[in-house]
């Protein structure tokens, strides 16, 4: 890869996963790139192998521990971490971080605040819940936020194949350097200004890649595939309506595209999730064996409640809860969908 | 010099600055060149929005248009006599321009600049340090005559000082720490706008603070009455027109403030731009003023000049509007799709004004001020030392969001993503200082007791409803107050809103308060008790009104 337009700038990734890796690779062609990872040993075999996640990076790649020199150096800063420990992180970020940073996470989950920890029978409202952008302005003082998102299956980004993904964000100026950071020959980089219909779009798509998943894991053809697609496209510009995104987010990249190139993969780690307990596995099973957090399987628990509150019809999210939490079968859950009495097909436009 | 800062009583402050420091006084002195700067200012912010020749004329034409049809359709006494032939030479130079392309003595951009000058010269206030002082005295002197009057038992009384305004008007708050920030940068007043009144009141109480007078937009038309126009200009108001929507007026008002405010002026707004038609504290706030606050900080910050703009909320409440007939309905007017709304002006004599004065004096009823807490210009708090803070208390340098790549920036969009969040903030805090009186809880239980019986009907109808046959008994309003009274508590205990003191009560007290203050010198009282005890409406709309004061608060769940 040529060196020839690596500015002085460096540009931050938190998080060493397979899309964070993937990432930092694409900033690599043309920035220097410090990302960084809690953990020692992973730090120092990226510096020896120059490797993260089947990623190989090249020489403008370096790792690094250390938050602090990591938001000291850089002005723009990528955090792609499960949502899980995204709060975790950004309590840890905040003291370093100042009004000039420009934050663009990539995380398609969503943070909830539950009242016990391990009681699934938690009711909440929107106010409880906060996408990764509402999570980086509650825990710090960075107010240019931005999201990734897009049909970016990890995999398919450290072979170059080419993608595009769409980069969110109320601030012109954070589209801007998200397109100048990241855009190349194969990567095409799309600006749209609904952050949170953008970060929903990206999120709620998960729990259809499950319900893809169980299909396929079912042995179902294309026909039920189109259907699925389609009625969880509506489901989701609902409930994302209804949490305060808008719906034209949900027909670009970031939704239907998105959801389109997760529904047919077997790459996705929530489609894999779907195609195991299809396959008759029980979701600890699943979770004992997964490397990476598949987002969908708590998108799913939150949706669900918040579908509830806000009173939105979410039929294909609620039978996957009772398939992940309550013992329903996947094949049980079809059933009980394709009785469910839908009568119009669109009624949102 | 510095004054101390020792309270002379527990209700007055020494001044902070002498008057010769004032920087409305230095303003005023150095008028002209204030003036040509702002024409500057304005000048080169509309040339950056109309970018070539072709669009400025087109412009230029536009203004026009819309001036002509401004002084045919909608004259005020105020409007200066050479109007007319003002924009009839600009027509003529127009079209010569257009015409003859090659004259070499005018241009577009000179006719541009002659009317941002004509503008800035009718904008700018003209305060006299002289007529300050000697306006205050007679507000000061004129108030305290009418609310000892009110009380007049004997022939006498009249001159005496028994009461004055300080124990009519209740100021609470973060006052110490403005008077602070009044001296460490440029402090931006904020109120909400509910009366006419509310510009005096607060001209009032900045004396009474000891801050330095403040410049601040007052509706052109409130210079129509000759004794306002006195007040207004004496305290250092400057004039908004709101008949002039055309985007060379609104540059070369934003260029105003603008300029003003990296002065160090002191400034005042009231950010919802114009009082609250339905009685609600204001959520739509007008972001083109709280935008040059913004733009005026960056500019501070870009030529290094050791200055910060702090921006005050300021919550006006009272038991009664004056206006509140008037203004609800035009509320109700424009929301039932009457589009083409023209504004008018209530205020158009003299006379008319002391009547509502007299009124407002000799009705013996109360008003607090609540000063909310300091934010900078992108809705932190900040502390008596005038620094920012995040919400673990942690010092943010303003200055950073401003920055990119290291410089100081100039960016049209991202500031105006900092304006709706400064929008934001300052609703909030607008919600947080609101006091609830007594008499606002009465209308708001009344009104939502009997919405709920009607909730068939939509709003207009249900206002259409005959009064007479609207009564609710004496226990379920006393049900339906205690109820509210402990949400309220209950709200204030999380900081979202204040409440009165007199609203601790008993509760028969707190009722009678409430029924006895509520839009009480109205004709038809919003609410009356009946001798059983029972609650009854002479008025839905004003009752309406004063109703909406609680709303915002998703109280509505539970009343």
């Amino acid at each position: 890869m040529s060196l020839k337009n690596t500015s002085d700038r460096v540009v931050g990734v938190i998080g060493a996963g397979s899309f964070g890796s993937a990432i930092a690779n694409i900033l690599s062609a043309k920035s220097k790139v410090l990302i960084y990872t809690r953990d020692e040993e992973k730090a120092e075999v990226i510096r020896t192998t120059k490797e993260s996640k089947g990623h190989v990076f090249n020489d403008n790649v370096a790792p690094t521990t250390d938050l602090e020199y990591l938001a000291n150096t850089c002005e723009i800063i990528f955090p792609i971490v499960a949502s899980s420990g995204f709060r975790d992180m950004m309590q840890n970020l905040s003291p370093f971080l100042h009004p000039y940073h420009i934050l663009i996470h990539g995380t398609k989950g969503l943070d909830y605040k539950m009242p016990f920890a391990d009681n699934v029978d938690f009711s909440f409202s929107r106010e409880n819940v906060h996408t990764m952008s509402e999570v980086i302005k509650d825990e710090s003082v960075v107010v240019r936020v931005g999201c990734l998102a897009g049909p970016n299956l990890a995999r398919e980004m450290a072979d170059e194949q080419p993608a595009a993904t769409v980069v969110a964000s109320h601030f012109d100026e954070v589209i801007k350097v998200g397109q100048q950071l990241l855009r190349n020959n194969r990567f095409q980089v799309y600006g749209n200004n609904d952050l949170i219909g953008i970060e929903l779009a990206g999120v709620l798509k998960n729990i259809i890649a499950i319900a893809s998943g169980a299909l396929s894991g079912l042995g179902l053809g294309e026909n039920a595939k189109g259907l699925l697609i389609s009625r969880g496209m509506v489901e989701m510009i609902y409930l994302g309506e209804a949490l305060g995104g808008n719906m034209k987010a949900f027909v670009g990249l970031a939704g239907i595209g998105d959801l389109v190139a997760t529904c047919n993969s077997p790459l996705s780690r929530n489609f894999s999730v779907g195609f195991r307990l299809a396959k008759g596995e029980t979701l600890d099973q699943i979770l004992g064996s997964m490397e990476e957090v598949a987002e969908g399987i708590n998108t799913v628990k939150i949706a669900k409640k918040l579908a509830e509150f806000h009173n939105v019809k979410a039929p294909i999210t609620q039978t996957l809860y009772k398939v992940l939490y309550e013992n329903l079968t996947v094949e049980e859950g079809l059933a009980y969908l394709m009785k469910y009495p839908f009568n119009v097909d669109i009624a949102f436009i | 010099m510095r004054f101390t800062k020792r309270k002379k009583d527990k209700d007055s402050f020494e001044p902070i600055l002498s008057p010769s420091q004032w920087p409305v006084v230095q303003l005023s002195k150095n008028r002209k060149e204030f003036i040509d700067s702002v024409t500057e200012e304005g000048v080169s912010r509309l040339k950056s929005i109309k970018t070539n020749k072709f669009k400025l004329i087109e412009e230029l034409e536009t203004t026009l248009f819309r001036e002509k049809a401004r002084i045919k359709k909608n004259p005020w006494k105020v409007d200066p006599e050479d109007e007319g032939s003002f924009w009839s030479g600009i027509k003529v130079r127009l079209i010569n321009i257009t015409t003859n392309t090659n004259s070499e003595e005018d241009s577009e951009d000179k006719i541009l600049a002659d009317i941002v000058r004509r503008y800035a010269e009718e904008i700018a206030g003209n305060f006299k340090q002289n007529h300050y002082r000697m306006a205050r005295e007679i507000v000061k002197f004129g108030f305290a005559r009418l609310l000892n009057a009110a009380r007049i038992k004997r022939f006498g009384d009249f001159f005496r000082n028994k009461y004055t305004l300080k124990d009519k008007i209740v100021i609470k708050g973060y006052t110490e720490e403005v008077r602070e920030l009044a001296t460490k940068g440029t402090v931006v007043l904020v109120p909400t706008h509910f009366s006419n009144l509310d510009s005096i009141l607060i001209g009032w109480i900045i004396h009474i603070l000891g801050l330095p007078p403040v410049i601040y937009g007052a509706g052109l038309n409130l210079f129509n009455t000759k004794i306002l126009a006195y007040f207004m200009n004496s305290l250092g108001a400057y004039k908004v027109d709101r008949r002039k929507k055309n985007l060379i007026y609104i540059e070369t008002l934003k260029a105003y403030s603008s300029m003003a405010l990296q002065k160090g002026a002191h400034s005042l707004f009231f950010p919802g731009g114009t009082r609250s038609r339905s009685g609600k504290i204001e959520k739509e706030l007008k972001l083109g003023l709280l935008n040059s606050t913004i733009d005026a900080q960056r500019i501070i910050y870009s030529k290094n000049i050791d200055n910060k703009i702090f921006i005050v909320p300021v919550v006006i409440n009272y038991h009664f509007v004056l206006e509140a007939p008037l203004l609800i309905n035009q509320y109700l007017k424009r929301k039932g799709q009457e589009r083409f709304y023209e504004e008018t002006d209530e205020y158009s004599s003299s006379y008319k004004m002391i009547m509502f004065l007299m009124k407002f004096f000799t009705k013996g009823s109360d008003i607090s001020v609540s000063i909310g807490k300091p934010m900078d210009v992108l809705g932190n708090s900040v502390n008596e030392n005038g620094e920012s803070l995040d919400n673990q208390n942690r010092v943010i340098d303003t200055r950073d969001y401003f920055l990119s790549a290291n410089h100081v920036s100039a960016n049209k969009q991202r500031e105006e993503v900092y304006t709706r969040m400064l929008s934001k903030a300052i609703v909030e805090e607008f919600h947080r200082s609101n006091q609830v009186f007594a008499s606002h809880m009465v209308a708001y239980v009344a009104f939502r007791i009997w919405r709920k019986k009607f909730n068939n009907l939509d709003l207009y109808s249900f206002l259409r409803l005959n009064e007479e046959d609207l009564l609710i008994p004496q226990k379920k309003f006393k049900k339906g107050m205690k109820k509210l009274r402990k949400v309220l508590f209950a709200l204030e205990t999380e900081q979202k809103l204040s409440i009165a003191p007199h609203v601790k009560q008993k509760m028969n007290d707190v009722i009678k308060h409430g029924i006895d203050n509520v839009g009480m010198y109205h004709a038809k009282r919003p609410l009356l008790m009946t001798k059983e005890g029972d609650i009854i409406t002479k008025d839905l709309n004003t009752l309406y009104f004063y109703h909406n004061r609680l709303e915002g608060y998703e109280l509505e769940k539970y009343i």
